[in-house]
């Protein structure tokens, strides 16, 4: 019952982030897409980066500033600046808003520098 | 090591034009995108371009890309696409490292047209790192290709060009622009769409900054300030906008760090936005059969880009061996569009930038 | 003013616009101030009332003996700036550029916008017009007092 609610808001969430109706561009319904957000179930949609997918679901921290560790989200979207670095299937300092949101992706928020593994 | 005719890197306005020109005088080419789409920047621009026909004017430039890459598609047999291929690295011998899923490949080539285009500049203040704050394009990106808003009530910094046209996008969108602020005494970019925008209701402040931005782990709302004609705060002129979204348009600069790895001799020319190719009248960098075009030699409009672009892709196929039927007339015409497209009001910029640019000085003292 | 604020002064409005009596019949009305390469308007014009020239930096000129008020220039406009008036008993009836949702309906009456921003006056739709050729860019026919004929320049919904 719980999980239930959960989904509920969770779906509000997105409905109220994702463009629908605009008078240029057509957004079709997509095909949904799960993925673990630092343990947790999410749900993005098909087309989606990794860190359009988290902005759609409110998350717009995607990482800590090295030595003050201080709340960074993405600027530039196109895989310039790097403040979207995340840990994605185990792999440390991916550009998650140029890297497509796929099928149970493990998504982590990273701080410091990242493991080369 | 993988050998290829022509390499171009960067597959924007720019990138494409040029690649089109290739393929129709018969050349192969091999194009490395960073992105997981084609089309550089075009690709979530839903305005209608300036210019003239030749540039696609009138069109909305999701168009422009798509219409750009049919050029190409009839010829699959010579063009090879790589996405989400990141160029990590480049010699001088035109050998280039590729970074494509976890695998680096080497490839070597005849010519290397270098299109990689800009970045937004950042602006300093305290708290600018806040999440919450983006660059004008990433809004751009959010919005019109993956349809997420970037919040409900948004600033606009920058009333140049981009600025006004983000800020009107996210209208569109549905989002609840509350000002553009402009440090200058002047709106920068055209001014129609500036009246776009004020039809809307939307102010656009001029000599007005953002002082600070305020929140703990995501902007809630900054504190804007007022310049006099010197460019220095008054006090007590400080007003507070709550906002989720803060937008930074405060000009572009070249991509040029292939460039500079490549040991291509560089300049800085703050008209053209910072480090660009010193470059023959040909688009050849210091270094031989490395070539360059778009807003990685200069920030401008997409509409040259792509006029420069047909331009490199005619100079490369000529020295390949493939010079096209009509070459030198064709080559004429992007000279006299280029021209032309720069000779405005609008172009001084550029003009002056280019003008530096021959002039020789060297690289650290503008 | 233009430079400062984004709109410009009645005065610069009332130099894009011919005399009343021009106006019994629809006549497009261009709000180019600026030196922009940019020609979509001259070369839309089906009667080659709009002349730029070679140097597309010119700001355009209208022919407006030529103009039949058609409005394909309209929607060609990037700029969003061309509009076509005429002038009906006590009426200005204004063919506008629009490209926001939701669109108003015929015989809805919605907020008059001026170019500052500010709701001035009721107006009636009196057309919404959308083919594939306009590209997104609506073109919405709407009647308003003549009193308003240098302020009007767009509508809003009065449900926001």
């Amino acid at each position: 019952m719980k999980a239930f609610y959960v989904m509920i808001l969770a779906l509000k969430v997105v409905n109220h982030v994702r463009i629908h109706k605009h008078p240029i561009l057509d957004f079709p319904e997509k095909k949904v897409i799960h993925f673990t957000f630092n343990g947790q179930p999410q749900i993005g949609h098909e087309g989606d980066t990794i860190a359009s997918a988290l902005h759609a679901l409110g998350f717009k921290e995607l990482s800590k500033s090295i030595h003050h560790k201080r709340a960074r989200g993405f600027y530039c979207a196109i895989g310039n600046c790097g403040s979207c670095h995340m840990r994605v299937n185990h792999v440390s300092n991916i550009k998650t808003c140029i890297t497509p949101l796929e099928e149970g992706m493990i998504v982590e928020l990273e701080e410091g520098l990242g493991r080369i593994t | 090591m993988n050998q290829r005719e022509v390499i171009i890197i960067g597959s924007g306005p720019a990138g494409l034009s040029a690649a089109g020109i290739l393929l129709r005088a018969g050349a192969h080419v091999a194009m490395f995108e960073r992105s997981p789409l084609i089309g550089g920047q075009l690709i979530k621009q839903t305005h209608k371009f300036f210019g003239s026909q030749k540039q696609y004017a009138k069109t909305r430039g999701y168009d422009i890309a798509k219409k750009l890459y049919r050029d190409i598609e009839a010829y699959q047999d010579h063009f090879e696409l790589h996405l989400e291929a990141t160029v990590v690295a480049i010699y001088p011998d035109r050998v280039i490292s590729v970074y494509r899923q976890g695998v680096y490949q080497k490839y070597q080539a005849q010519a290397i047209i270098i299109a990689t285009g800009a970045s937004e500049r950042l602006l300093s203040f305290p708290n600018n790192d806040l999440p919450g704050i983006y660059g004008a394009g990433a809004v751009q990106t959010l919005m019109n290709l993956y349809g997420v808003l970037p919040g409900k009530n948004a600033v606009m910094v920058g009333s140049g060009n981009i600025g006004l046209i983000v800020s009107y996008q996210m209208m569109q969108a549905g989002v609840n622009v509350k000002a553009v602020l402009e440090a200058a005494p002047n709106i920068g970019g055209y001014k129609v769409h500036a009246s776009k925008l004020r039809r809307l209701g939307v102010p656009i402040m001029t000599q007005t900054t953002v002082k600070r931005a305020i929140g703990m782990t995501a902007i809630e709302a900054i504190e804007t300030i007022r310049l006099d004609e010197k460019w220095q705060p008054i006090e007590d002129t400080e007003t507070t906008i709550p906002i989720d979204t803060l937008c930074i348009s405060v000009g572009l600069t070249p991509m040029h760090q292939l460039l500079s790895m490549a040991g291509a001799e560089m300049r800085y020319i703050s008209e053209l936005g910072g480090c660009v190719p010193h470059m023959s009248s040909a688009h050849e960098t210091s270094i031989r059969n490395i070539f360059a075009c778009g807003d990685v030699t200069g920030i401008e409009e997409a509409s040259s880009a792509i006029v420069e672009g047909q331009f490199i892709g005619l100079i490369v196929s000529e020295r390949l061996g493939y010079a096209l039927e009509g070459y030198h007339l064709l080559k004429h015409e992007c000279t006299t569009e280029l021209g032309i497209l720069r000779c405005g009001p609008f172009g001084e910029k550029i003009r002056l930038g280019q003008q530096k640019l021959k002039g020789g000085s060297s690289c650290s003292n503008d | 003013m233009l430079k400062r604020l984004g709109y410009p002064s009645l005065e610069q409005v009332k130099s894009c616009f011919p005399q009343q009596d021009v106006l019994l019949k629809p006549k497009a009305i261009i709000e180019c101030y600026e030196a922009i390469p940019c020609n979509p308007c001259e070369t839309s014009c089906p009667v080659h009332a709009i002349t730029i020239g070679q140097d597309i930096n010119h700001r355009p000129q209208l022919d407006v003996d030529r103009c039949t008020g058609c409005g394909m220039c309209i929607h060609s406009c990037p700029g969003l700036a061309i509009c076509v008036v005429s002038l009906k008993q006590d009426q200005a009836i204004f063919k506008i550029p629009y490209e926001f949702l939701p669109l108003p309906h015929v015989s809805d009456v919605w907020h008059g916008v001026n170019r500052a921003g500010e709701v001035i006056a009721p107006v009636k739709i009196l057309e919404v017009r959308s083919t594939p050729i306009q590209d997104h860019t609506h073109i919405v026919t709407v009647a308003i007092d003549q009193q308003y004929l240098y302020d009007f320049i767009t509508i809003r919904s009065p449900h926001e």
